[in-house]
């Protein structure tokens, strides 16, 4: 475990080192504030529904760009030789990295407190939702850095990583949106895989279980599906 | 130390390394020579867990690599080929973290870094971004790396490649150093750099080992012989031949090279402590023939490798 931690410092240090935190996070606040508060006065209504609406797709293009450097550069550098030939297990490292991609979700989250601190000087704030869209929100984050791991383990090109990631995230985002494609029998499925409809759910302030367990799914078949690429290199 | 047996590695249907066994005694140097594309690299990256073996066991001390991975990981350091570290981190940061996963704790970590910084002769870059270093520089820092925990067993992949010569004296020098407690495995297709450091070497060529022995032995088998280069005009092998045979402590006599109006080009192999070079000298000198040229060669390393790594 303290090993999981300790690779789990030094990517977040990198991260916060390098301008890359920076960079994605004000681009983060700038997009989901703009399009939140360009509209908010409009409905005169106290509540974040409009911000978590938007999350899932800003999050398909954020966490890709994320995520897409933390094995496809070792992999092009080689430094992964390195890391992997010190005494930890791969487990360490997949863990390690993915807390890290979790954290920095967590760290670009916290700048938006201010959103319903501020609404909540203007008008009646439900808080239920507001705690269920955070936490909705950072299992789709997670869910997300399980993807965009999973990609940056196929290449050792970052802008591949990169695109792949955020394919599969935006499918996911996407996919209960274009039920009208697919055949009837196979709706219900489709409709389930959407990572938006699951996401909603909890933004709602109703924590279902069914819900839960389709992040940790998501979570559990994209570290799983890292753990066999990267078994499959050596 | 460490036991190989019949240790095989398949890249899909190429094979990288075949059946190749061979043992290594502590406070042992061993070099591991061969071609480029021998399986050196192979076989040290299985050596350290890196890859998995097709088939066959690593036993390290007491412990079975596909058992006991992580055990071995702590007594193993290991300096992949080029160095290939973190760009972006600073030589100390990055030393700090190597330091961290190696389990050192916060008083013998700063003391480690110390001596390493002093052995390897890192002082003056310690605040630096690795992405700066040169590639000397850069192969220390990653000897810093492979050495941080005192590590019972070194192993290096080609350690001292695209250096300059004063770099590569100073590199082979730290390995020396550390070879004198340590058991060191280093991989090169240097051969000098194989006959300044190592007590033994073994010689992998298309996978396979074609030799194993210790330094002086395999120096010892190739001294056996000398060879006396002759071209010799006006001269047929045969007559050359007879001559030459006569003459005690001649093994072999060989044509390299007959042109038409040209030089006959023979190699007389000789056993070793004599030197036989006036007796030849006199037996051409009592005949017609035309020397235009006589040298004597010793079989080194070179020639060894040259023989085993070539004729398949």
């Amino acid at each position: 475990m303290q090993q999981v931690i300790r690779i789990c410092h030094k990517e977040l240090k990198d991260y916060f080192i390098s301008p890359i935190a920076y960079i994605v996070i004000s681009i983060f606040l700038l997009v989901t504030g703009w399009f939140f508060f360009t509209t908010f006065f409009y409905y005169n209504q106290a509540d974040l529904r409009n911000f978590f609406n938007l999350l899932p797709i800003t999050f398909s293009f954020l966490i890709p760009a994320v995520t897409m450097r933390l094995f496809s550069e070792e992999l092009n550098v080689g430094s992964y030789e390195m890391l992997l030939t010190l005494p930890v297990t791969f487990k360490d490292i997949l863990l390690g990295k993915f807390l890290a991609g979790v954290l920095f979700v967590a760290a670009a989250l916290v700048p938006t407190f201010a959103y319903p601190i501020f609404i909540a000087f203007m008008g009646q704030l439900e808080w239920g939702p507001v705690a269920g869209g955070y936490l909705g929100a950072l299992l789709l984050g997670a869910s997300f850095v399980a993807v965009g791991l999973f990609a940056s383990s196929l290449t050792r090109n970052q802008i591949i990583a990169f695109i792949v990631a955020m394919a599969i995230c935006f499918t996911l985002t996407l996919i209960d949106k274009m039920l009208f494609f697919f055949p009837g029998p196979l709706l219900g499925v489709i409709g389930y895989l959407g990572a938006d409809f699951h996401f909603q759910n909890i933004a709602k302030g109703i924590i279902d279980s069914r819900d839960i367990v389709y992040f940790s799914s998501v979570i559990f078949v994209g570290l799983y599906g890292t753990h066999l690429v990267m078994q499959e290199t050596s | 130390m460490i036991h190989i047996e019949n240790l095989s590695k398949y890249y899909k249907d190429f094979c990288a390394v075949d059946q190749i066994s061979f043992d290594i005694k502590k406070g042992e140097i061993l070099g591991l020579l061969g071609p480029n594309g021998a399986g050196k690299t192979t076989t040290l990256r299985m050596l350290t867990g890196y890859f998995m073996p097709t088939s066959g066991t690593i036993r390290v001390k007491d412990y079975l690599l596909d058992e006991n991975l992580l055990e071995i990981k702590k007594l193993m350091g290991y300096l992949p080929e080029s160095a290939p570290l973190y760009h972006n981190m600073l030589v100390y940061d990055y030393l700090d973290y190597v330091a961290g996963l190696r389990g050192l704790d916060k008083n013998k970590k700063i003391s480690r870094i110390r001596q390493l910084v002093d052995l390897c002769g890192l002082d003056e870059i310690m605040h630096r971004s690795i992405s700066e270093l040169s590639k000397g520089l850069n192969q220390r820092v990653g000897l810093a790396h492979a050495m941080m925990d005192d590590p019972e067993i070194l192993i290096l992949d080609e350690p001292t490649s695209g250096l300059d010569p004063n770099q590569i004296a100073e590199i082979r020098k730290i390995i020396r150093q550390i070879g004198e407690e340590k058991t060191v495995i280093l991989s090169t297709h240097i051969l000098s750099e194989v006959e300044a450091t190592c007590d033994r070497v073994v010689i992998i060529d298309k996978g396979k080992i074609v030799a194993n022995d210790r330094m002086e032995n395999l120096k010892q088998s190739a001294g056996q012989t000398h060879f006396i280069h002759l071209d010799i005009l006006k001269a047929n092998f045969q007559e050359v031949r007879d001559r030459l045979r006569e003459i005690e402590g001649v093994v072999g006599i060989e044509k390299i090279n007959e042109k038409p109006n040209g030089p006959l080009s023979v190699q007389v192999a000789c056993k070793s402590a004599s030197d036989l070079r006036e007796t030849v000298y006199q037996e051409i000198k009592q005949t017609n023939w035309v020397l235009i040229e006589f040298h004597q060669e010793t079989k080194t390393l070179e020639t060894i490798f040259r023989e085993l790594t070539e004729e398949n």
